[in-house]
């Protein structure tokens, strides 16, 4: 044990009485007003700027039976159901080819799995001690996980479940930026990893090494670059049929409430796509510092616009038979919700459809809910399609996933 | 009450091992250091009178889970249950706010001060009299050196924020810009 400085030593002894008598004076927390001629007058105290502060999830999983399912709503013919709880910071989710379901976050420094054995399921954590592990991977039975200035990876995991080694490093030639430093990953069809480094600002010029789609080949050898002019990158996702890499981009905060808004992109030309940061913002309105002497026609455009301020992370094709004809191929999109704007936006799931050509034709609500009087009861973050068609829905408020499926077969309850 | 007396009398005996100490007789030895009237007195440790209870759980919980790095906060908080850090936490709030620095304050530096805490949007997230607001704690009257210790390390991402907020709020601040703003807020009234 370290020793106590010796003053802090002299005070316990020598205080000791009036720690116990001074204790709890509760007007402390009452604000005196401002004296005449204060700096601090003019300056804005609304409860309106009051909500603009970045909302931060309790450091304890929400108990299971005060989870908000009631509060969420989806379209005729689908169920909601909680499929596991008490899992801290659950964000990205994961399926491996035996039915585990992987689970990893930004805020804490475990990666999960949840092992689903006939109706019950156990959670069990099999990595630690990880910085914002929050990009992971699954590729023919190796899992690669992300973390702020590293890449590693666990063979055969679902053979270790129960006594999971060291995740091994195959790569950390990164920047230690914290700021957006939390990675996304994916493995391409051409068998690389794919991750994003994001701009470690709200709005800067960033680094050569910065603001960029990076992809590698699995042991790790052969970076390359894919795209530039990213600020963040929270979800991608291969097209199906295409095989072309789409992707969900939040844009910079403090430029109004209404704009820029966040983005979808897609990868058309690897290793050239630029999307514009920091100059260009939702392909079409040029920053206020940075835009200057340039065009937004420079840059690639989103395929769509997902509004403002409202976090679209995870996405994924879904690609099962579950649900309607309708969402057969198309994304579904969690929008972990805004905190830089008034009033609340996202804070749901939306189905974004594609024309054939891969361009954008709709985007409408699908599961809802988070939001309730311009609060947050829940914060979605990614979606895993199941092997069964239903969709599994990550909440890292409340450290929960939930299923949702569709038609009347009756589910599992936990 | 009893039971905080007789911690405290053997740790002042013996020193045993803090994480074998329930919460009550480890909690002197918290505000010996971080001050027992909310402000401290101890160089480069913060004062933590009437700080947010929501703020003071989530740093607990990370300097017990190690996710945020200081040898004897970690020590300190080893062991200890959920329950236990967040009634730390509650122990906390309550205290007195801290006592701003009371010399008599540079009026060009104040404002000076001020000013960045507006072009920087710290007034928003931290409150126009930066008391903060559940997550974001109360930075008015915090000792000086911590906050400029504070700053740097979310700069140098040495400090690792819950969420990463801070180091991208300091990305654009400079050293001569911390120290102004280090001064402004500790002796904010």
């Amino acid at each position: 044990m370290t020793q106590l400085p010796r003053r802090c030593a002299v005070m316990l002894a020598g205080t000791l009485g009036a720690v116990l008598v001074s204790t709890p004076p509760a007007a402390a927390q009452q604000q005196a007003p401002l004296p005449p001629g204060s700096p601090l007058i003019g300056q804005p105290d609304t409860d309106a700027a009051k909500r603009l502060a970045p909302i931060a999830p309790p450091p304890v999983p929400t108990a299971v039976d005060k989870l908000p399912l009631d509060k969420l709503k989806a379209p005729k013919g689908f169920t909601i159901e909680v499929y596991a709880s008490g899992i801290d910071n659950a964000r990205t989710l994961r399926l491996g080819d035996k039915g585990t379901v992987f689970v990893s976050g930004r805020l804490k420094d475990k990666v999960y799995a949840i092992v689903d054995k006939g109706g019950t399921r156990e959670v069990k954590v099999i990595a630690s001690g990880l910085h914002r592990p929050n990009g992971m991977v699954l590729h023919k039975g190796t899992l690669y996980i992300a973390e702020v200035s590293q890449i590693s990876k666990i063979e055969n995991v679902e053979d270790k479940l129960d006594n999971p080694p060291k995740p091994t490093v195959i790569f950390s030639d990164l920047p230690k930026d914290e700021a957006h430093g939390w990675k996304y990953l994916t493995v391409g069809p051409d068998e690389k990893l794919y991750f994003q480094v994001g701009a470690p600002c709200n709005i800067c010029m960033p680094s050569e090494r910065h603001a960029k789609i990076y992809r590698l080949n699995l042991d790790g050898s052969g970076l390359e670059v894919v795209a530039t002019g990213i600020r963040q990158i929270v979800g991608m996702d291969w097209h199906p049929v295409s095989k072309q890499l789409y992707f969900t981009e939040n844009q910079r905060d403090w430029l109004s409430e209404e704009i820029p808004e966040d983005k979808l992109n897609r990868v058309t030309q690897p290793g050239k796509d630029n999307f514009g940061f920091p100059y260009c913002h939702q392909g079409n309105i040029p920053d206020q510092e940075f835009g200057w002497g340039r065009s937004c026609d420079e840059f690639t455009k989103p395929v769509a616009l997902l509004g403002p301020h409202s976090a679209p992370l995870g996405m994924r094709f879904y690609t099962g038979t579950m649900f309607p004809a309708a969402y057969r191929n198309q994304i579904i999109i969690a929008r972990r919700g805004s905190w830089n704007r008034t009033t609340k936006t996202g804070g749901d799931l939306v189905l974004v459809t594609l024309k054939p050509d891969g361009t954008f034709k709709s985007m409408q609500p699908f599961v809802t809910g988070f939001i309730q009087n311009n609060n947050y009861v829940g914060r979605p973050v990614d979606v895993q399609v199941m092997k069964d068609g239903s969709l599994l829905v990550s909440d890292d408020y409340n450290g929960a996933v939930y299923r949702v499926s569709y038609g009347p077969q009756r589910a599992a309850r936990r | 009450m009893r039971s905080l007396a007789i911690g405290v009398i053997v740790t002042g005996l013996a020193a045993p091992t803090l994480s074998a100490q329930p919460l009550e007789e480890r909690l002197p030895t918290c505000l010996a250091c971080h001050g027992e009237s909310g402000t401290s007195q101890e160089l480069e440790t913060p004062s933590l009178g009437a700080q947010h209870p929501f703020y003071a759980t989530v740093q607990l919980f990370m300097f017990r889970d190690k996710l945020r790095v200081s040898e004897r906060m970690n020590e300190t908080t080893e062991g200890l249950s959920d329950t236990e850090l967040q009634r730390a936490a509650d122990v906390i709030s309550k205290l007195p706010p801290p006592q701003p620095v009371s010399d008599n304050p540079d009026a060009t530096r104040m404002e000076r001060g001020r000013a960045l805490g507006e072009k920087y949007r710290c007034n928003f997230c931290h409150q126009r009299n930066y008391t903060g607001h559940e997550n974001v704690p109360r930075i008015a009257g915090q000792r000086e050196d911590y906050l400029l210790k504070s700053l740097r390390t979310y700069k140098d991402n040495s400090r690792y924020g819950y969420d990463a907020q801070m180091s991208e709020v300091v990305y654009p601040i400079k050293d001569e810009e911390f120290v102004e703003l280090a001064y402004f807020l500790a002796r904010l009234k």
